[in-house]
């Protein structure tokens, strides 16, 4: 479809783009927000290969829960951006490094999967009724059941790490013990006294 | 009527067929677009009327009533209002993020209706991970509260985007387990199929198995629309308007027109997820099958666009009666409550659920069948 072709261009120059904008930006809030952008863009090319349930999925826990928490941070932190400049060039190499590294391995990757079929220029179209959320589904809790529930038990982990590591008690701290409080009745915070009257002076 | 007339729609209707089905199919979704916007918006405008007026009744007064016939007109007359002031942009904000912080919370909140079937056939969009993808945009929606509070450079704005913020994270996973409990109960992601998994009159809502759920998503709801009695955000006696402190006239209306329209969203996702959507409570009542042909019968008792707008206006009205109701919930007992109480709530509900559907009870009952 030619239609799909001009918007995956389209979407993915955007995206490019945007990610451009996450490393070149001034500003650490605006670097957040061009990624959440590129996070965007991203849904949108996977909706194009009708991948709806990851694209959303995408938006849901990056965009809807990991950025926001990013931001958060962002903009509790007084970012030094003088000094991020000075480290962009002393780190230069390394990440150039990296990122031929990833390209090759793309391409290494692109071009074993192109040998000996035709060439695949088009997102293969899914039949009517088809729901890969169910497909992702049966998949996932039948025959890779276990690869599933050892990386829930590693982020359970992480994240029970991570609050033990960054937990501490303050001493003196006051708090309210809810239990305590909704078992309150009338006669433990009221006393009815009586008493006769005092003789008029 | 007259010839020219038939004429006219003959030709302008012979033009339309004529034209290419692409074409066909953008001008009909764009058209239903503008009517759900436009239903919304209409909505939106006489829910702030429906509010004053029910809060004025609790408190013993009377509530608007100078601008039109029972003061019906109030709602534009405020909508003109802000439209005609100033928007003042602050000289030391962030100024592009200032100016789009409202649309950020805006379109999320108009975009989520796309999926949302009216009544049986009325759907913009009727695609199959439809409650995600109301999950997801309901999500994004508060990036536009934390980039105004960042935005203003004001310490009230960013301290009542900073609660704002952690309540909703908070408040999501809690609406999102809750959201587990129906998709569960009714093996499907598409919004009009978990309609239809509720047919059969009032006792077939998910309202009755999955009841501890439903307190727990519309108490979230209330949260993550930061409605009071979790208004935070803007805690008027703490933080003086909390993230759109220093917004002014359109940019403000955007901001009151997203709490609204979100209001009107999660009382709308309500019925639909709980109470059965635009089914009828009496649908089932074998005896009133012959007369549906019958407009009014017909959609009495076997559902329709009518009965969603009960709904909804049902739990409107909830708001507005738990705003008149209760103060203002200390920020850590919002917190106690979205993280200790209700995740736990909606898990334990969960493997409850689980339990069910092993045993074929209630929703499951034709499972193995």
């Amino acid at each position: 479809m030619m239609l799909h072709s001009i918007l995956f261009y389209v979407f993915a120059a955007i995206m490019f783009g945007a990610a451009l904008g996450v490393i070149l930006s001034r500003n650490p809030v605006h670097s957040v927000m061009f990624l959440v952008f590129t996070f965007f863009n991203a849904a949108i090319l996977w909706l194009l290969a009708e991948a709806e349930f990851l694209a959303i999925v995408l938006v849901l826990v990056y965009v809807g829960a990991v950025m926001v928490l990013f931001l958060f941070v962002v903009m509790m932190l007084d970012v030094n951006v003088e000094a991020a400049r000075r480290g962009l060039t002393r780190y230069a190499p390394l990440g150039i490094a990296l990122a031929l590294v990833m390209a090759i391995e793309l391409i290494n990757v692109i071009w074993l999967r192109s040998q000996g079929q035709d060439a695949i220029t088009e997102f293969a179209v899914t039949p009517e009724g088809y729901s890969n959320t169910k497909a992702l589904g049966s998949v996932l809790y039948t025959e890779h059941v276990y690869a599933f529930e050892i990386a829930a038990v590693i982020l359970l982990l992480a994240i029970i790490a991570a609050i033990t590591l960054t937990m501490r008690k303050r001493p003196g701290l006051k708090v309210q013990n809810i239990a305590k409080q909704v078992a309150v009745k009338a006669k433990d915070r009221v006393r009815v006294v009586k008493m006769d009257a005092e003789k008029r002076q | 009527m007259p010839d020219f007339v038939t004429n006219m729609i003959d030709a302008s209707v012979a033009w339309w067929l004529a034209l290419p089905g692409v074409v066909q199919y953008l001008g009909t979704t764009l058209f239903k677009i503008l009517i759900v916007t436009v239903a919304v918006i209409l909505c939106v405008a006489f829910s702030t009327y429906f509010e004053r007026k029910v809060i004025g009744s609790m408190q013993a007064r009377v509530g608007p009533n100078r601008v039109g016939p029972w003061g019906l007109l109030q709602p534009f007359a405020d909508v003109f209002k802000l439209l005609f002031k100033e928007v003042i942009v602050p000289s030391q904000s962030s100024k592009f993020i200032f100016i789009i912080a409202p649309l950020l919370s805006l379109t999320p909140a108009l975009a989520a209706w796309a999926v949302i079937p009216m009544n049986n056939w009325f759907v913009i969009a009727d695609i199959n991970a439809g409650l995600l993808y109301v999950l997801a945009l309901t999500s994004v929606g508060v990036y536009g509260v934390i980039l105004a509070g960042w935005a203003t450079n004001s310490k009230y704005a960013l301290l009542g985007a900073m609660r704002s913020a952690a309540q909703i994270v908070a408040y999501e996973i809690a609406m999102g387990f809750a959201l587990v409990g129906v998709l569960m109960a009714a093996g499907s992601l598409n919004i009009g199929e978990i309609v239809t998994a509720q047919a059969g009159g009032f006792s077939q809502w998910f309202l009755w198995p999955l009841l501890p759920l439903f307190v727990v998503y519309w108490i979230a709801g209330v949260a993550e629309t930061n409605r009071a009695p979790f208004d935070v955000a803007e805690g008027e006696s703490e933080i003086v308007a909390g993230f759109h402190v220093e917004y002014s006239g359109v940019a403000f209306a955007l901001f009151f027109l997203a709490e609204y329209a979100n209001m009107i969203l999660i009382s709308t996702l309500t019925a639909v997820f709980f109470l059965g959507g635009w089914a009828s409570p009496l649908e089932g009542l074998a005896i009133f099958e012959p007369y549906h042909d019958l407009t009014a019968i017909g959609w009495f008792f076997g559902g329709g666009f009518p009965w969603l707008f009960i709904k909804m206006a049902f739990f409107m009205y909830v708001f507005f009666w738990l705003r008149a109701t209760f103060p203002r919930y200390r920020y850590d007992q919002i917190m106690r409550l979205g993280w200790k109480v209700f995740i736990p709530v909606t898990i334990v509900w969960i493997a409850v659920e689980g339990a069910m559907a092993w045993f074929h009870f209630g929703p499951w009952s034709n499972l193995g069948a």
